[in-house]
Parts: C-alpha cells; sequence; structure tokens
C-alpha cells in the first residue's frame, strides 16, 4: 500500500499516480482507478505515453552514465516502483526496470484498452447497501471498499477461482482520498466528526491487498491534515509513504540551493514485509523536476557556484544548507568555497 | 513472569522486536495467544522461520493461538451472516466494545493449562491499531488491565 502525501496544489502527486497506472497497462495489469475529483475515464485519458523504442531508453542510460554523481540515476527511478510486491529493485548502474514515459504526449488509446478497467467515481455509484450501514464509516469510503472487494472475488485476484490459469496483478488507484469530496471533514478541521473512517478504511483495505494480488496507490493532500494522531496511524497502516513537496509558492522557489528542481521527495517509510528489517538506501535527500518530456527523481545536488557576483550572505546560505546534505553533496560545496580568494 | 512490556517506537520501526519475543518464548515452550492486528499470519511466519521457529507447526499442536486481525475484519464485513453465538473478535468495528476481543484472549489463555511451570504469554500487535479502528482510548486502557488480570491469574 503505497501512501503519497500531495504536494499543495496536487500537480505532481497526479502525475506520480498517472505514472502508476501507466506502468499497469504496459506490464498488462487490470487497472481499478477511483477519484472523487475527476472523473476516472478523464484520468485514464491523460496517462503518459510510454517509451517503448530501444534506442531512446539507451540515450537515457547513456545520460545516466555520463553524469557521475547521477550514476545511480537509473536506480532512483526504478526505486519508484518498488509499490509492487513482487518486484525487486536490481542495484546495478543500468539494467531496464519498469519503464519510462514522455510525458508529453498521450498513450494511445489502443493501449490504453488493452487491459481491463474499472472505474469508480463517487458522484456515480449507487447508494449504501443497508449491510454496509452497520460498519461505521463514511458511506463513500464503504461503498468504494465495496466495489474493490467485489471487483477482486469476481476477477479472481485473491485466488478464489482455480480454473483460471494465467494469474493477474490488479492496480489499484485512488485519488485525493480523505479529501472532502469524499464527504469527510478530516481536513478541515482538528476534530473532523468521524476521525476513524480514514483509519478504518485503510485497514480493510491493507486486508483485501493482503488476501490478493494487488498493490495500491493512494494519494492524500495530508498538507491539509492538522491531526497529527490521524497521521501517525495513517502512516502506520500503510506500507510506503513518500510525500512530495513542490516548490510552487513557496520561499523555496528563489532559493539558489532548489534552482535546478521542482520539489522534494520525502520518504516517510519504506515497507518491510516478509522480512525483519527494511533496506534503508544511503541516501535520504531526494528532489524532482519535471522537464518538458521527462519527470526524473535524483538525489540533491548543489547547482554549480559559476556566478561571480554572488554575494557573501548568500554563499553563507549554501555552506550552511551544505553540511546538512549528505556527504558527497557537502564536498562539492566545501571544495568551492575554497576556490574562492 | 507477570510482567507487563510495552513497546514503543517513535520515527523508526520496532516490529523487530514483536518477532523476536515471539520465537523467544516459542522455543521456550510457552502457551502463547498473539493478536496480530497488523500484519498478515504469512508475514509473521515467514520472518519466524527466519528465525527458526515455524508458526503453523506451532498453532497446529496448540501451543500458539492466533488471532488474524486482517483477515478477520474481511470476514465480518464481506462475510456471510454470523452465527450469533460466535461473535467475532473484531466486532468493535461495529459496536465500539473490545470485549469479544478479551473473550478471544480469556479463552485461549484459559485453554493454556497443564504446563504450569512455563507462564502464559500475550502478544499485543500494535495496540494503536485499535484506536484507529474506532475503540475509545479508555476501553484500551480497560483492554489491558483486563488482560494482565487475566494473565496473572493464569500465572497463579
Amino acid at each position: 500500500l503505497v501512501f503519497t502525501e500531495e504536494d499543495k496544489y496536487g500537480l505532481y502527486s497526479d502525475l506520480l499516480f498517472k505514472y502508476f497506472l501507466a506502468e499497469g497497462i504496459v506490464c498488462g495489469h487490470d487497472l481499478f482507478v477511483a477519484s472523487a475529483k475527476e472523473h476516472p475515464d478523464n484520468i485514464l485519458k491523460e496517462l503518459p505515453a510510454p517509451l517503448l523504442d530501444d534506442t531512446s531508453g539507451k540515450e537515457l542510460g547513456d545520460e545516466a552514465a555520463a553524469k557521475s554523481e547521477d550514476f545511480q540515476d537509473s536506480m532512483k527511478i526504478a526505486w519508484r516502483y518498488q509499490n509492487l510486491p513482487k518486484m525487486e529493485t536490481s542495484p546495478t548502474t543500468y539494467t531496464k526496470f519498469g519503464h519510462y514515459y514522455d510525458v508529453s504526449k498521450k498513450m494511445s488509446p489502443e493501449l490504453c484498452q488493452s487491459v481491463k478497467r474499472h472505474i469508480f467515481y463517487l458522484h456515480e455509484e449507487l447508494s449504501l447497501e443497508p449491510k454496509m450501514k452497520a460498519w461505521n464509516m463514511n458511506s463513500g469510503y464503504a461503498r468504494l471498499l465495496q466495489s474493490i472487494q467485489k471487483i477482486i472475488s469476481q476477477e479472481g485476484f485473491d485466488g478464489s477461482d482455480p480454473q483460471k490459469k494465467q494469474r493477474n496483478v490488479l492496480r489499484i488507484g485512488i485519488q485525493s482520498l480523505g479529501s472532502l469530496l469524499w464527504g469527510d471533514d478530516v481536513c478541515c478541521s482538528d476534530t473532523p466528526e468521524d476521525p476513524h473512517s480514514l483509519t478504518k478504511f485503510l485497514y480493510v483495505l491493507r486486508g483485501l491487498l493482503r488476501k490478493s494480488l494487488s498493490a495500491c496507490i493512494i494519494t492524500v493532500p495530508a498538507h491539509l491534515i492538522q491531526n497529527k494522531a490521524i497521521m501517525e496511524r495513517v502512516t502506520n497502516l500503510s506500507d510506503m509513504v513518500v510525500g512530495l513537496e513542490s516548490f510552487i509558492g513557496s520561499e523555496r522557489e528563489t532559493n539558489p540551493l532548489y534552482k535546478d528542481y521542482h520539489g522534494l521527495v520525502h520518504v516517510h517509510q519504506i515497507p518491510r514485509l516478509n522480512s525483519l528489517i527494511c533496506d534503508v538506501s544511503d541516501t535520504k535527500d531526494l528532489a524532482f523536476r519535471l522537464k518538458r518530456k521527462q519527470f526524473t527523481i535524483e538525489r540533491l545536488h548543489l547547482p554549480p557556484d559559476l556566478s561571480d557576483t554572488v554575494s557573501r550572505a548568500s554563499k553563507q546560505d549554501l555552506a550552511g544548507s551544505a553540511k546538512l546534505l549528505s556527504s558527497g553533496c557537502g564536498a562539492m560545496a566545501i571544495g568551492k568555497k575554497h576556490l574562492d580568494f | 513472569q507477570g510482567q507487563f512490556t510495552l513497546l514503543r517506537d517513535t520515527r523508526t520501526d520496532g516490529s523487530f522486536l514483536v518477532h523476536h519475543f515471539l520465537s523467544f518464548y516459542l522455543r521456550a515452550g510457552c502457551k502463547v495467544c498473539f493478536v496480530a492486528l497488523l500484519q498478515s499470519f504469512s508475514h509473521y511466519n515467514v520472518v519466524a522461520q527466519k528465525l527458526g521457529v515455524s508458526l503453523a507447526a506451532a498453532k497446529e499442536r496448540g501451543q500458539l493461538f492466533f488471532l488474524e486481525g486482517l483477515k478477520s475484519c474481511l470476514d465480518l464485513l464481506f462475510g456471510e451472516e454470523e452465527q450469533p453465538e460466535q461473535p467475532s473478535p473484531l466486532q468493535f468495528l461495529s459496536c465500539r466494545d473490545l470485549r469479544a476481543l478479551f473473550d478471544f484472549v480469556r479463552v485461549s489463555l484459559a485453554a493454556a493449562d497443564g504446563d504450569s511451570c512455563k507462564g502464559p504469554v500475550l502478544l499485543v500487535d500494535d495496540l494503536s491499531v485499535l484506536l484507529s479502528l474506532g475503540a475509545a482510548p479508555v476501553a484500551v486502557l480497560d483492554f489491558i488491565h483486563y488482560c494482565r488480570v487475566s494473565v496473572c491469574y493464569q500465572l497463579k
């Protein structure tokens, strides 16, 4: 269960969401898309087109190999796909893991329709079944759970149909859970009316995911949830928690430290399924940027200090921030300071 | 014996301690009642096998009483009409009352008789799930208290 904290305007988390679904289509997995914000059909029409051409894949590989600090670039991109329980990240520099996408192009409708897609748009769903009233849960969430469970058992993702020879994976994407559009006021006030609906939903969803061959990504406007206890419980109930923080509208947009990037990626939790501890990567500072064709996540490193007129004050800032970053980047910054004479 | 240990982790993951205690007490031969709310049975089983203990075998010979929270929850919500004489331990999802869960614990501990030199062990993973699922903090505290009393009574 991948839990994504949305950035303030939801731009980049939507992109990540679409990447997840696009990867599902390219891998031939079935999709289940749920949203209360925009109609899932519209979401599916806007998926990025995969770069299936082998030469362009190699180009990216050469680019990645050329940059010495970013030699693990492809692993960072690949690591994003760790949400699938049966896939492992490969530690070598460039192997084909996952697929690359071109954000400027839309996925072709034929490719999009090559897999089975299930839709849940809250405002078009039927009303609550009477049995579900006993659940004590927000009706939107209850209906969504009912829908997911029905698809899982009908399509045999939980292994209930022994006749089915080819077992497939179901990718579930739920957009903007917890927002007001789902009928939950957990994002509006410190003491919501029903503080347990969201956590109950996550628990039952976890049960469904464990019982079947499925993986799920959820985006939540976490910056709106004020109750810290709820956020902690939600984190506890998810396998992987990733937060996206975009620089739009914040003071970091003009900070020269972040000039090449559009935002930061915070990894709060990594899955520990079937193992005693998880494999923590050595760097915790990750940033993302959206180029015209690509969305990349990289290790945060300082931009080259090329300007002659950089004032002393900002140089102090850079040096000060450099101390907080991991040693690879820090060494580079301190080296630049010594060139100043 | 007669000890109540609370595992608390902040900003890190202390779940390895749960696995440690589980395999430790099973290897010592104690009767264990494990209320597993956070992960599925197969997860604990796989890790326990890496630590040298088989949960499935322990369950079969009656040394381990296992409540798989995730599965019981699904059975309760999506299953057929339940039999009234056997309420699900997770009934507090609808009725906010942890009594059914405590009954499960009590029954398991009562069945763990015979070996009086090695006391019964109760493991709960984890209490915050009870809060997440709608139980009031006071109810959870009561539950802990009743469990302690129950385990100490067995130790007598």
